[in-house]
């Protein structure tokens, strides 16, 4: 088997359509919520340009200062399309900045355990094990209900619930690459170990892990978006997708349901998005993940 | 009489269209009543694909392209799966490679055998009972009303191949296939195995296709031998016949390649070279390029079907036993 | 067997033991209780008399002592808001959890099971893509997300189902459920298919994962080649294969479902343990979060614990031998 260029990967990658698709909607959406200081009509947490005067309009209204909400407003007075880019925004950052500590986390315990072996590996792993034993959303629970709300403390806890998944893939494909022959070869010429592991073993990790990344923020957005909804991620100052929904579950009864439901539709298109995108890496780079 | 299985032109393809990989090239192949065929070839000649062709299960991928198969003068090809389902077990039934895979790991022994009873009986399974423990007891299996009960990872594997066995022949099927029973087992059970097979099928009149690539079990317990070779029947007939003067090349270095019939102290002759694939088929005799009698014209086309003189069928240009006189044949 | 299973309970209760450290010191860096009980013309002695009442003006370590101790003893405390022991109210709040979630189980079966055949036999075929889309759908939206839509569509626009509470119960051995009777069954509906959609991709993947192994096995092909009706083979031989990996699976499953249904229940009002958390977090009600905590800790561990043993008596091949 060959490595395939970067270039004839992506190919095969955009060529199922629903990947393309996934991936020019998941750009959008990136790009949406970094430009959202720019592009949104006002900026839902500066409370000046917020007023609760104007809660609950239909789409369409118009504010003080001539602004159109083109969506309408929320049970606050916010422009429902500013709260759902700024929201989109904390969601995506929220599932991006967890993803990328739990890898770095979850990488360093996996080539840890790999090239100590032993005990270290050993106890490493059992605690991986238990770790993943437990329903991730108890765990993410449980650290919230001790931290409370606050968005250094919901990236924590979606640390703690992922992590584990990267320790034990990482680790997995590193005693298979550390057994194999140029590594052998490699330590056999006295190459330092850090550069045996930076261009030999972490390359040979890295397909599986972005997939792995890719699936885990899918399940990390969602997450957060869960806590968030029960009360327990993002402080209600900085709606997340999730807080946005649970704010407007309170209108669901009263026929507003456009306000839960918004909200709702871009974090599902987010979601899915990713999941395909996720799932379409898996086959594209390893037939054999498993999960 | 019709012979109890007639498979003539079988061919059989993996995938579809254009992309279809052809697997057995026209098998001819013809049982008598009550008579013990061995089928024999290395792994990857089609043996085994024949075999599950006439019970149609085969593997997911594979379809019969044309030829016809024949049990007792219906074709198969034209029944509906219902009907086929109806022919299996009852006309044509199948024992398989390796005993610890063919029982299932989670149900009984009975369950298993009683199902297979009532697939084609109307009867409870209560009174399956007796028929089941006679059916242990006639192959041998003692203490059968205890083996019944028994869950098949209690059976030794040459105890869960009786079980096959009986299984195999609760209906007094016409045709029974196995398909490398013995290859799985210890060197003394395979005897009694095969004793065993050879013994039941003469009671009863059955007729066994024995499916193998050990030419030392033929000569114990055929009547006819029939040689398999990258999807097709190279040579066909008694079995005492093709062992003493084989006609096609091939068999000739099958058997020269077996330990048992050398002389001692000199090289054991191979053959060389390897099956050609199924996908690089080469367009002549697919042995010719392993063959030391090739002639040119060997490569060219696939060769007809020849009679000997003793009226065996041979597919080669060169047999290497004088072949009839054309329109004897 | 015997050392299997005294290793395997061994270490259930070493993993409780680090649970209620982990969770009892965590629960206690927690904002301060006091001020929500005590007024704001409260004397420093009041106070003091309040936190002896309750215990809080010892060292965490002692409280953690006594904690333990009294954790033995099935005693966790009363509840700050409620003054009653918080395992009581537990207790009287499980079987509303407990029903939900088997509920959510038998649906996930009954639903989960004759889709993922289909996809199993036929691989290929539009529905079974169908189907597997669906269920990465529900593998990856968040539930509470799904039971908004459901409320919407079948409460408040269709009008079919009610979106709250749990509607009329019976009392069965003392234990009131709303399966028996019409209303509660109305009421039973929306959030039990809400929370089945989690196990509902599990049972899928499963079903059809291993449906497609055990397909193309020799005993599958053994029992055909002798004439077994297919629906024999496929609903039994072949089903009584992928039902033991799916039994432990969802077994495991089962203690995330628990944990799960506090989103249903918050969403649907449904008068469950999870629901309880939620009310007990926003006031910040000690006792009755720690006993919260500690309860689905420890049923979700002695759920894993049978599970294993289970596995190891049902499939005849493991048998006696430890895994």
């Amino acid at each position: 088997m060959t490595a395939p260029t970067l270039g004839a990967a992506l190919c095969r990658f955009v060529a199922v359509p629903s990947a393309a698709i996934a991936a020019l909607v998941f750009a959008a959406m990136v790009a949406a919520a970094l430009a959202a200081p720019w592009i949104a009509p006002q900026d839902p947490y500066d409370l000046r340009s917020v007023s609760i005067l104007d809660n609950l309009l239909p789409p369409g209204e118009v504010a003080f200062d001539g602004t159109p909400y083109i969506l309408g407003t929320d049970g606050q007075g916010r422009d429902m399309l500013s709260a759902m880019l700024y929201g989109l925004r904390i969601s995506l950052l929220v599932g991006l900045a967890s993803g990328v500590i739990a890898l770095a986390v979850g990488t360093l315990v996996g080539l840890v355990a790999a090239f100590r072996g032993g005990w270290v590996d050993a106890l490493l792993m059992r605690i991986v094990d238990l770790q993943l034993s437990l329903p991730t959303i108890l765990v993410a629970l449980i650290l919230l209900v001790i931290l409370g709300r606050g968005i250094e403390n919901i990236i924590f806890a979606l640390v703690v619930v992922q992590w584990a998944w990267f320790a034990r893939t990482v680790r997995g494909v590193a005693l298979v690459e550390n057994a194999r022959d140029y590594v052998d070869a490699a330590r056999g010429l006295r190459l330092p170990p850090l550069r045996i592991l930076f261009r030999h073993i972490l390359p040979n990790c890295l397909p599986v892990l972005l997939v792995v990344a890719t699936i885990q923020m899918a399940q990390a957005i969602s997450l957060e978006a869960t806590l968030s909804f029960l009360g327990l991620g993002l402080p209600p100052t900085r709606p997340s997708l999730g807080l946005l929904i649970a704010n407007g579950f309170d209108y669901l009864q009263s026929g507003r349901w456009r306000i839960s439901v918004l909200p709702g539709v871009v974090l599902l298109v987010l979601i899915v998005s990713v999941n395909v995108l996720g799932d379409r890496l898996r086959e594209t780079l390893n037939p054999h993940l498993r999960g | 009489m019709d012979p109890v299985l007639d498979i003539r032109g079988l061919t059989v393809a993996f995938g579809r269209g254009a992309t279809a990989v052809p697997a057995l090239f026209g098998v001819d192949l013809t049982v008598q009543r009550g008579e013990i065929v061995a089928l024999v070839g290395e792994s990857g000649s089609g043996k085994s694909l024949t075999g599950f062709a006439v019970t149609g299960l085969l593997p997911s991928g594979a379809q019969v392209t044309g030829g016809a198969v024949r049990l007792s003068g219906t074709d198969l090809r034209g029944l509906s799966p219902a009907a086929m389902r109806q022919a299996r077990g009852r006309r044509v039934a199948m024992v398989f490679q390796d005993p610890m895979m063919t029982l299932n790991p989670v149900l009984r022994v009975e369950t298993q055998m009683g199902d297979a009873l009532r697939a084609h009986q109307d009867i409870s399974r209560r009174a399956a009972r007796p028929r089941l423990v006679q059916a242990l007891a006639d192959v041998g299996i003692a203490d059968p009303a205890a083996r019944l009960r028994a869950w098949p990872h209690e059976l030794s594997g040459g105890m869960r191949q009786r079980v096959a066995i009986a299984t195999a022949l609760l209906h007094g099927p016409d045709v029974v296939i196995a398909d490398e029973p013995t290859t799985a087992l210890d060197v003394t059970i395979q005897g009694q195995i095969i004793a065993l097979a050879q013994g039941l099928c003469r009671d009863r009149g059955t007729a066994l296709v024995w499916i193998t690539h050990d030419l030392a079990v033929v000569a114990g317990i055929a009547d006819r031998v029939a040689v398999m070779y990258a999807g097709r029947i190279v040579e066909d007939g008694p079995v005492d016949a093709v062992l003493d003067a084989p006609a096609h090349p091939y068999t000739r270095a099958l058997i020269d390649s077996v330990p048992a019939s050398h002389a001692k102290g000199t090289r054991l002759p191979t053959i060389p070279g390897r099956m050609p694939g199924l996908s690089d088929m080469p367009p002549g005799c697919p042995f010719a390029p392993r063959c030391a009698h090739a002639a040119p014209a060997c490569t060219q086309a696939p060769p007809p079907v020849v009679q000997t003189a003793d009226g065996r069928a041979v597919r080669c240009l060169t047999p290497l036993v004088p072949v009839a006189e054309r329109g004897a044949a | 067997m015997v050392e299997f299973i005294l290793r395997r309970v061994l270490q259930a209760i070493l993993v409780l033991f680090v649970m209620t450290v982990l969770v009892f010191f965590g629960v206690h860096v927690i904002g301060n209780p006091i001020d929500l009980f005590v007024s704001s013309e409260c004397t420093k002695a009041c106070v003091d008399a309040i936190m002896a009442n309750l215990g809080l003006d010892r060292p965490v370590w002692e409280q953690y002592l006594i904690f333990l101790g009294n954790l033995m003893a099935g005693d966790l405390g009363n509840s700050f808001t409620f003054g009653v022991p918080a395992m009581s109210l537990i207790w009287e709040r499980f079987p509303a959890t407990l029903e939900l979630a088997t509920a959510a189980l038998v649906i996930a079966l009954v639903l989960g099971l004759p889709l993922s055949i289909h996809a199993g036999l036929y691989p290929d075929s539009p529905v079974s893509r169908a189907i597997m889309a669906l269920s990465m759908l529900g593998f990856s939206v968040p539930i509470f997300w799904i039971g908004i839509i459901l409320i919407l569509t079948f409460s408040v626009r269709l009008g079919w189902f009610p979106a709250i509470g749990r509607g009329e119960t019976v009392d069965v051995l003392g234990v009131p459920v709303s399966f028996l009777t019409l209303d509660g069954l109305h009421h039973l509906a929306l959030p039990a298919i809400t929370l089945s959609l989690i196990m509902l991709s599990t049972v899928i993947r499963l079903t059809r994962a291993g449906l497609r192994e055990v397909l193309t096995s020799d005993y599958i092909r053994f029992a055909r080649a002798n004439g077994v009706r297919e629906t024999r083979v496929i609903g039994w031989h072949a089903m009584k294969n992928i039902l033991i990996p799916i039994v432990t699976v969802l077994g495991m499953e089962f203690g995330s479902v628990i944990a799960f249904a506090v989103v249903t229940e918050s969403i649907f009002s449904w008068p469950g343990v999870g629901k309880m958390l939620i009310d007990a977090i926003s006031v910040l009600d000690r006792p009755l979060i720690l006993a919260y905590l500690i309860f689905v800790v420890t049923m979700f561990v002695v759920l894993n614990l049978i599970v294993d043993i289970l596995y190891s008596v049902l499939d005849p091949r493991v048998g006696r031998s430890a895994r």
